[in-house]
């Protein structure tokens, strides 16, 4: 066991390193710093060589690159193929991985080919005696928990996007270059035949340039009960968009939904009428310069990003509020 | 074809939750559990593609005796048998732990597909049923929102962030963990719930399914929570108090002039 190794697993797009490995590079990083050891990352894909020159900017022990024909898409099978023999041989400490969808869909089948402890959704930690606690949410982030890991061998973490900051990632001293390592690979074959990629429910309402949006989420109870909503975002002239629930249900359309899966918004304004706040929601509004939220539970985590809150029935409160603003407007 | 769908049951995201006493988890005493909302899409899925294909559905679920009603409510819905691991030992595992049993259940029936949901509203590992696949030894998908079976594959549409979709074709028997939204999840008719009563759940205990107890549940597990507790709110809302009308001013007024984003 390599006690001090702590490995990055890099996701990339269109030639770029991704947001969130950058994050992931920093979460790594500040564990090193906690347990006094050393970074080295780990890059996938097909003519990475500028990737691996981008990586190797930052302050890292080492850059490994699979750089392979069949890893020119993400396919778990292929990933799983190039990763565990060379996490197995490493045995690394711990492993990092940016917490994107990609991610997911390959971390716990790695976790179990190669027998590591998985935790997902880290957004921070802490020693604890000779214990390191992560912390991630439970209950739809009603709830956050502290998880420790048993026993002996890799641990696995995959951070939660924004938890820690990109900006933090520590760059490559002038001096010495990073050593970038190509890894072999022997028996890669994919699980998965790509037919394409789509944009969800072809044309989109752009909701990321709005300057005031009226989010619904499920507390709306029914469809029926949207026009309260509609009427608050006219005498606001905002744009509706909703939580993901809404729009599973048929309420609205898909375009209209915001968060991880759905559109990035950043308005001037930003009334949540009943949202709880899961972090899959948070992601896709944070960037909002005053968040209102209107919720009847007074523990909900969406009033730990908002500005104003009130605590209440939103079938008393929206009318009113609506009423308010049609006053003040005149 | 024969489809095998594992659900798993939650917490309503409406209740009202408490921190338990001994800090680690909530109170579950009093608490009203409902099916994890991305496993009822799977079961819906699993339903479609057995009647598509004049096939069966096996519900599968791991929990406490509760969880029948769970299982009641799939069986309502048209599936054919239940499998409840209900035995102390299986209980309070982490993802790879219930992985480890599920496997064990799945491995000794003859399906050609096991669907499941994309993550729990409760512990939400999102991990199980990927680990899961693996035990099996069949390709997985995560956050999958529509499968259509194909020439004996399936060609499946996964979530990516930012609402774009990837389509794939992949080789079955597989693991298709369901996104919410991939479908409209029917309602039980009162003759499903009549029929649903005699319909069979079987409660294999570790030894039936050759298991050792030490690797399951609680026992069997490496991650642990150490304790829970609500977000703290830090620099959190200004709360605006007050009935409806005097909120509804104030707020107009601080959001005019305090905000000015009005
Ligand atoms: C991979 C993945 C991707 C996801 N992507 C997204 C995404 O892009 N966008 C997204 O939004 N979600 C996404 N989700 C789902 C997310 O995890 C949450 O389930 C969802 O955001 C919850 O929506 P909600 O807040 O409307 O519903 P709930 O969590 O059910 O909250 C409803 C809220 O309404 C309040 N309420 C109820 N009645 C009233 C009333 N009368 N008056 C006032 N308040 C009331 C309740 O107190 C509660 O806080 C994703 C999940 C996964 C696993």
């Amino acid at each position: 066991m390599a006690e001090n190794t702590i490995y990055v697993v890099l996701q990339h797009r269109d030639g770029k390193l991704h947001r969130m490995s950058r994050e992931a590079i920093a979460a790594a990083q500040m564990l090193a710093g906690t347990i006094g050891g050393s970074v080295e990352a780990v890059l996938l894909g097909s003519n990475v060589g500028d990737l691996a020159d981008q990586a190797a900017g930052f302050d890292l022990a080492a850059v490994h690159v699979a750089d392979l024909p069949v890893l020119e898409s993400y396919t778990p099978g292929a990933y799983v193929n190039v990763l565990a023999p060379v996490i197995r041989e490493a045995s690394p400490a711990f492993v990092v991985f940016p917490h994107t969808y990609q991610s997911v869909d390959l971390v716990a089948r790695l976790a179990q080919e190669i027998d590591a402890a998985y935790v997902p959704e880290v957004v921070s930690f802490e020693a604890s005696g000779d214990d390191l606690l992560w912390r991630r949410p439970v209950l739809g982030g009603k709830l956050q928990a502290r998880v420790r890991v048993k026993g002996e061998g890799t641990v696995f973490l995959s951070v939660q996007s924004g938890a820690f900051r990109a900006d933090d990632a520590a760059v490559a001293p002038e001096s010495g270059g990073v050593a970038i390592t190509p890894l072999a690979g022997t028996d890669v074959s994919s699980d998965r035949e790509l037919l394409g990629v789509e944009q969800v429910g072809g044309d989109q309402v752009d909701l990321s340039k709005a300057d005031v949006v009226v989010a619904v989420g499920r507390g709306i109870g029914k469809e029926e009960n949207l026009p309260i909503v509609e009427e608050l975002a006219a005498a606001l002239g905002a744009d509706i968009g909703a939580s993901r629930p809404v729009i599973d249900n048929g309420w609205l359309p898909r375009d209209r939904q915001i968060g991880s899966s759905g559109q990035t918004v950043a308005p001037k304004l930003y009334v949540a009428v009943g949202i709880s706040g899961a972090i899959q929601h948070l992601v896709g509004m944070k960037g909002a310069q005053c968040v209102v939220s209107i919720n009847k539970d007074p523990s909900a985590p969406i009033f730990t990003v908002s500005k104003y809150g009130i605590v209440g029935d939103l079938h008393e409160v929206v009318p009113a509020l609506t009423e308010a603003i049609q006053a003040a407007r005149g | 074809m024969r489809v095998a769908v594992c659900i798993k049951q939650v917490p309503d995201t409406e209740a009202r939750l408490r921190v338990s006493k001994d800090g680690r988890w909530i109170e579950e005493e009093d608490l009203r559990y409902v099916v994890n909302e991305s496993d009822g899409y799977a079961l819906e899925e699993a339903l479609q593609i057995a009647e598509g294909s004049g096939g069966e559905v096996i519900v599968v679920s791991l929990g406490p005796q509760r969880v029948q009603e769970a299982l009641r409510k799939g069986l309502a819905l048209g599936a054919a048998r239940a499998v409840h691991l209900v035995d102390e030992a299986f209980q309070g595992g982490d993802a790879a732990a219930t992985a480890r049993a599920l496997a064990a259940v799945l491995q000794n029936e003859d399906v050609d597909l096991v669907l499941t949901g994309s993550q729990s509203d409760d512990a939400g590992w999102g991990s199980t049923a990927s680990m899961l696949a693996g035990h099996l030894g069949w390709p997985h998908a995560w956050l999958v929102m529509g499968v259509e079976m194909e020439d004996g594959t399936a060609k499946v549409t996964r979530e990516m962030e930012s609402g774009m979709n990837e389509v794939f074709r992949m080789s079955l028997p597989a693991v298709i963990e369901v996104q919410a939204g991939i479908n409209h999840p029917r309602y039980a008719s009162l003759k499903g719930i009549m029929k649903a009563k005699r319909k069979p759940i079987d409660t294999p205990t570790p030894a039936e399914l050759g298991l050792d107890p030490a690797q399951l549940g609680a026992a069997g597990s490496r991650i642990e929570i150490v304790d829970v507790a609500f977000p703290e709110s830090g620099e959190g809302a200004e709360m605006i108090e007050g009935d409806a009308s005097t909120v509804a001013q104030t707020l107009v007024d601080k959001l005019q002039n305090e905000a000015r984003v009005l």
